[in-house]
């Protein structure tokens, strides 16, 4: 027995068979998947650490099952990376932040119990945007990631990382996490599958909180049936998560006929107007395709669309000046030695934050502050429901809706780190799916003529999570990941 | 102007957050043109609109109430494991009452 030879393109199918067909051990897949994982890593800076010895533990309970003729589990020793916003029990998880540089947490979080429940092999921890506050991954405390695709751009961000281990193939699978496109637009600038379920689809037990009416865990893969997978793997209610919804998850993995031919797709006409050349010529040559497999594509309105960033940077500045209130120095490691607890305070904060973090702090502070709170969060919260009308009245006429993920292709490193309201604005096509609460994907559709991946983003109605994977799997089987017609 | 130099003082403040002078500086830049953009949505009538507080959508309740099971906490031992300072089972600060 011995470990495949291209770990780089390994899908979770080829997993299975592999083990099923004793080609290899989970114990033999892991310790390949580490090696691999840990020599390619100074390549892109994608994992901040890794855990050999909880890899090899899960590994080897794979393969007790497996001897013992039992049930494996659908991630049966499947090499998977998770970002450091997810808490991971005795494995330090750092948010990207130097404040939490040595918290080691005392528990699991809920999703990846589940992953770990089903088989699957944790190789370690990704790197992210400090607290998941950015669009490029340079603000984490640890060094930015690189694009495995273009070692001089960006990965894309928050969930930067993740994106980058799947696209360089140091794991099968990943999990990020997603508050206004962290998971999508990192998954776009690399040329891999993200998914952002529904609200409360996932369980936010042990995402370290950034904007909590917005926070959403979602996984990363190769193909569109990986990401499935792990979805339904995660998804479904979770005591520890109020928020975590009722509804029962259906198995998409098994739903994926390639059968899309009558599916009413929704192109906003909002979303194309001003965007870079080559990135909307591939979308469009993406739509083109989706006719030829039979779906009936028209343009719809969202109205409302222009107003989604100031919008959403008004509600998540505000949710995350209180939900970073917590590091004050009392209880998460770090601490500033000063005489007064008031001092202590401040010091550990202003030492500990970087400038992202710091500025939106201080914007939420300022929208949430008296004189300025009607003016700007209560106004954000009624365009917010806007918004989100604008999205039911448009699943009132189709199946799904169509758009690009981002205005352009990954940015080189630094070009845009100066400016922060141009970094925000080119978050525009992702937020308005966060700030909904609707199902949205990326899937790649090709590249630029420079080689940089272009991703698609499909949108369904909430806990549709089955017509987006479907339409986005016969994409995928069309060859449209390729760019081709 | 939307924020001056005092006023980022006195929002770092109510943030608890140490600012050094040059912070302070680039944030009053930064947050000006940021907030002077998300002014736009001064533009929307939203007199008819009900504030959105709720993102959960309604599913299917099967179950609101749980079995009333005991279940161990994490213990005072991990709970106080990641603190910068702790003793007798507490977390400790500075002195905040002087006698």
């Amino acid at each position: 027995m011995s470990a495949p030879a291209s770990l780089t393109s390994l899908t979770i199918g080829q997993v299975q068979a592999g083990l099923a067909a004793r080609q290899f051990s989970a114990v033999e897949l892991a310790q390949a998947a580490l090696a691999y994982a840990q020599a390619e890593n100074p390549k892109t800076n994608a994992y901040l650490r890794f855990s050999p010895e909880r890899a090899l533990a899960a590994a080897e309970r794979v393969d007790r099952k497996t001897g013992a003729g039992e049930n494996v589990g659908p991630l049966a020793g499947v090499p998977i990376a998770i970002k450091d916003v997810i808490v991971t029990k005795g494995i330090t998880t750092t948010c990207g932040s130097r404040l939490l540089e040595n918290y080691v947490p005392p528990y699991d979080a809920t999703a990846v119990v589940r992953l770990e429940q089903a088989g699957a092999v944790i190789l370690g921890k990704t790197n992210c945007d400090e607290f998941a506050m950015g669009s490029s991954n340079e603000n984490s405390a640890f060094g930015p990631v690189r694009n495995p695709v273009a070692p001089d751009r960006v990965p894309g961000g928050s969930s930067g990382g993740s994106a980058a281990a799947v696209a360089q193939g140091t794991a099968v699978a990943a999990l990020g996490s997603d508050t206004g496109g962290s998971v999508r637009q990192p998954a776009s600038f690399c040329g891999v599958v993200g998914v952002t379920p529904t609200y409360g689809r996932v369980s936010r037990y042990g995402l370290v909180a950034f904007a909590s009416s917005l926070d959403h865990i979602g996984p990363f893969g190769r193909t569109v049936r990986d990401a499935a997978l792990l979805l339904e793997t995660m998804a479904g209610r979770d005591e520890c998560d109020a928020t975590s919804a009722f509804a029962p998850v259906p198995s998409y993995s098994a739903q994926l006929d390639g059968k899309v031919s009558g599916l009413k797709i929704g192109l906003p006409r909002e979303y194309f107007e001003g965007l870079a050349s080559e990135s909307g010529d591939l979308i469009h040559r993406a739509t083109n395709q989706l006719k030829k497999l039979g779906c009936e594509v028209r343009e719809i309105s969202l109205p409302t669309t222009k107003y989604a960033v100031p919008c959403y940077y008004i509600i998540a500045t505000a949710e995350a000046s209180s939900n970073l209130a917590r590091y004050d120095g009392v209880r998460y490691t770090t601490r500033a030695n000063e005489d007064t607890l008031s001092g202590m305070y401040r010091a550990t904060r202003g030492e500990g934050f970087g400038a992202e973090c710091k500025r939106r702090i201080m914007l939420g502070t300022y929208v949430l502050s008296h004189g300025y709170y009607d003016a700007y969060y209560l106004k954000a919260q009624k365009v917010r429901a806007l918004i989100a009308e604008d999205f039911r009245k448009a699943f009132a006429e189709v199946d799904a809706i169509v758009t690009p993920v981002s205005p352009s292709p990954a940015f080189k490193i630094g070009e845009k780190i100066g400016d922060p309201l141009e970094m925000y604005l080119s978050d525009i096509y992702t937020i308005t799916g966060d700030l909904a609460g609707i199902p949205c994907m990326s899937v790649p559709c090709g590249k630029t003529s420079e080689g940089l991946p272009v991703g698609m983003q499909i949108l369904a109605n909430h806990f549709d999570e089955t017509t987006m994977f479907r339409l986005a799997d016969a994409f995928e089987k069309a060859g449209g990941f390729a760019g081709s017609n | 102007m939307k924020i001056t130099e005092p006023e980022v003082r006195y929002v770092a403040d109510l943030a608890n957050l140490k600012l050094t002078e040059p912070e302070i500086a680039r944030l009053a830049k930064d947050m000006d043109e940021i907030l002077t953009h998300m002014d736009t949505l001064s533009e929307i009538d939203t007199s008819a609109v009900e504030p959105m507080a709720q993102v959960l959508y309604p599913s299917e309740e099967l179950a609101t109430l749980r079995a009333d099971q005991i279940i161990p906490p994490i213990g005072e031992q991990a709970a106080l494991a990641n603190a910068p300072l702790a003793g007798g089972g507490y977390y400790k600060v500075p002195k905040v009452i002087e006698r």
